[in-house]
């Protein structure tokens, strides 16, 4: 049934919270964040959130696709994009096929085109599993070509980021992506497309300084780190511990960098009330 | 060329090196009539960037550089060359600004990277960084960037989205330092020479993938050459119309794709 969100069937995770896998009734899981043991089937209703602290498990972009989406209604683009290893850089090879094997992706980010609610909309949605979210050549053609072709169809485009930054393995190629992209969405917001960007944990370096924090509108899941340099980069420089939340999601709302923060269960509510007054 | 064997890392120590030309070496010795320009309009004045209003040859042009200090007090003054938002946003409020008056903007770059501190994170460092990337994506008026020294991540970008782009021939143009790029890859900044060889970092290198538009080289000529190359190409853009000059930039950058594989 939930697998009906795809169009075509995708391969499955392997991953004990998939939410699109049944899972055993009495199987659990210990949360990374308050170190409790709660019941997968728990956190996989309640939006992969902990029951007990709240933590936001990380989301596939299957699983985030699969919570936004109207029924069969999206269609994956680019699927096939892999990168060229432009670089030559050793043993890069073997860490894409074991990261390919891992997520079922053949690099960090999936795009398409989906309706939310009736609503037609370009979505991209990175996948942090993937070299951890990594922004190289594959991840900024395919952010770009999402949004160029957003721009072609007048579809609105909402991106969610999740990254650590440029992807070290290609180099000064992979810094270039933060130009490329930031110039493509920067050209559809001038055209007079809607840019909803939407910051998951963690959003940082080269995605968090490019399209990610370019949105018309900023939204970020609760708790997520968002960032530049990130914590342990700064505390190596001022020599002190940092204070506690800084860099999250309600710090940056605190310092006027975001629009909203906005929890799991409000997120699909509050996208599609964007979305109609933009049409 | 004369220093070609030298290996990636003794360049990056000679791009560091203080005995290296700054951004006011630059400014005297190529442009005359300089006034500064300063402040972000926002409540800050960040002095690792230098911006102003020149002429070169007869033509005005706005330059934009990132400025290292050449004693410990000027360092500290000048946060060693790292900038915080509020300079950036002075460097985008300075381009913006030449954009409507058509000047030609020039940038220096020589940073070990944006600041990575507690006042710049809460200030929007990744914000103030994006914002002049895309503005300069799409900026009508002619940009060329020259890297002068150490060109490192986001924060060599932020003044880096241009027509043409240069770097002398000692310069390092970089996703992040070295010591930073072997600490997350493999847990030791020490390893930084070994990193520089993965890298790619290089002006020779950079050229042949494609990168970069020119490498300048370093000798006695150097000033010469880089008011020659600067005058052909501001003549060459100042012939096409602002709207033209920006969507050729896009399609520049539009291309980097690494040869990736697939549709
Ligand atoms: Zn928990």
């Amino acid at each position: 049934m939930m697998n009906d969100i795809f169009h075509k069937r995708k391969k499955s995770l392997n991953h004990l919270l998939d939410l699109r896998k049944p899972s055993r009734v009495e199987a659990k899981i210990t949360c990374p964040h308050c170190k409790e043991e709660v019941l997968v089937r728990q956190v996989k209703e309640n939006h992969k959130i902990c029951p007990k602290c709240g933590f936001y498990f990380p989301m596939t972009p299957e699983e985030r696709i699969l919570s936004l989406a109207d029924t069969k209604s999206f269609r994956e683009q680019d699927k096939k994009l892999r990168t060229g290893n432009p670089l030559d850089f050793p043993e890069y090879e073997e860490k894409l096929a074991a990261n390919e094997e891992r997520t079922g992706h053949m690099d960090a980010v999936m795009t398409g085109t989906m309706m939310l609610n009736g609503i037609e909309t370009a979505i991209a949605v990175m996948d942090g599993r993937f070299l951890m979210g990594s922004m190289g050549t594959v991840v900024g053609e395919k952010i770009v070509r999402i949004t160029e072709y957003a721009g072609k169809k007048k579809l609105p485009l909402i991106i969610f980021s999740a990254s650590g930054g440029a992807r070290m393995q290609e180099g000064l190629f992979s810094l270039m992506q933060m130009a490329k992209t930031s110039a493509a969405v920067e050209k559809f917001k001038k055209d007079g497309g809607l840019f909803i960007s939407v910051l998951t944990n963690p959003t940082t370096g080269g995605v968090s300084a490019s399209f990610a924090n370019l949105g018309d509108i900023i939204i970020a899941e609760p708790k997520a780190l968002i960032c530049f340099a990130g914590p342990r980069v700064i505390e190596q420089t001022i020599g002190q511990k940092l204070p506690k939340g800084f860099q999250r999601a309600e710090f940056l709302l605190e310092h006027g960098m975001v629009d909203m923060v906005t929890e799991r269960k409000d997120l699909k509510e509050v996208l599609y009330k964007i979305l109609k007054m933009h049409r | 060329m004369e220093k070609q064997n030298i290996t990636a890392y003794e360049r990056v120590l000679l791009a560091r090196s203080k005995d290296r030309a700054g951004i006011f070496d630059y400014i005297d010795a190529l442009f005359t009539d300089f006034i500064e320009l300063k402040g972000d309009r926002l409540g800050k004045e960040d002095g690792s960037i230098v911006g102003g209003i020149a002429m070169f040859h007869d033509i005005p042009v706005t330059i934009v550089g990132q400025r290292k200090g050449k004693t410990t007090e000027e360092n500290i003054k000048y946060n060693f060359g790292m900038t915080s938002p509020e300079g950036y946003r002075k460097a985008l409020r300075l381009m913006k600004q030449a954009e409507k008056f058509k000047r030609p903007v020039i940038t220096f770059i020589d940073t070990p990277g944006a600041y990575p501190g507690l006042e710049a994170e809460s200030n929007g460092q990744s914000t103030a960084i994006a914002e002049n990337i895309a503005a300069m994506s799409s900026l009508e008026t002619p940009v060329i960037s020259i890297i002068t020294g150490e060109g490192s991540s986001g924060g060599a970008l932020a003044l880096g989205v241009a027509d043409k782009v240069w770097m002398l021939e000692n310069a390092v143009y970089s996703i992040l330092s070295p010591e930073g790029f072997a600490s997350i890859l493999w847990k030791d900044s020490a390893r930084a020479s070994e990193a520089c060889d993965v890298m790619k970092i290089t002006a020779e290198e950079l050229l042949e993938f494609g990168l970069i538009d020119g490498v300048i080289p370093e000798n006695e000529n150097m000033m010469e050459t880089i008011d020659g190359m600067l005058l052909a190409a501001i003549k060459k853009l100042q012939k096409l119309k602002g709207p033209a000059i920006a969507k050729n930039r896009y399609e520049k950058f539009r291309r980097i794709d690494g040869a990736y594989v697939g549709k």
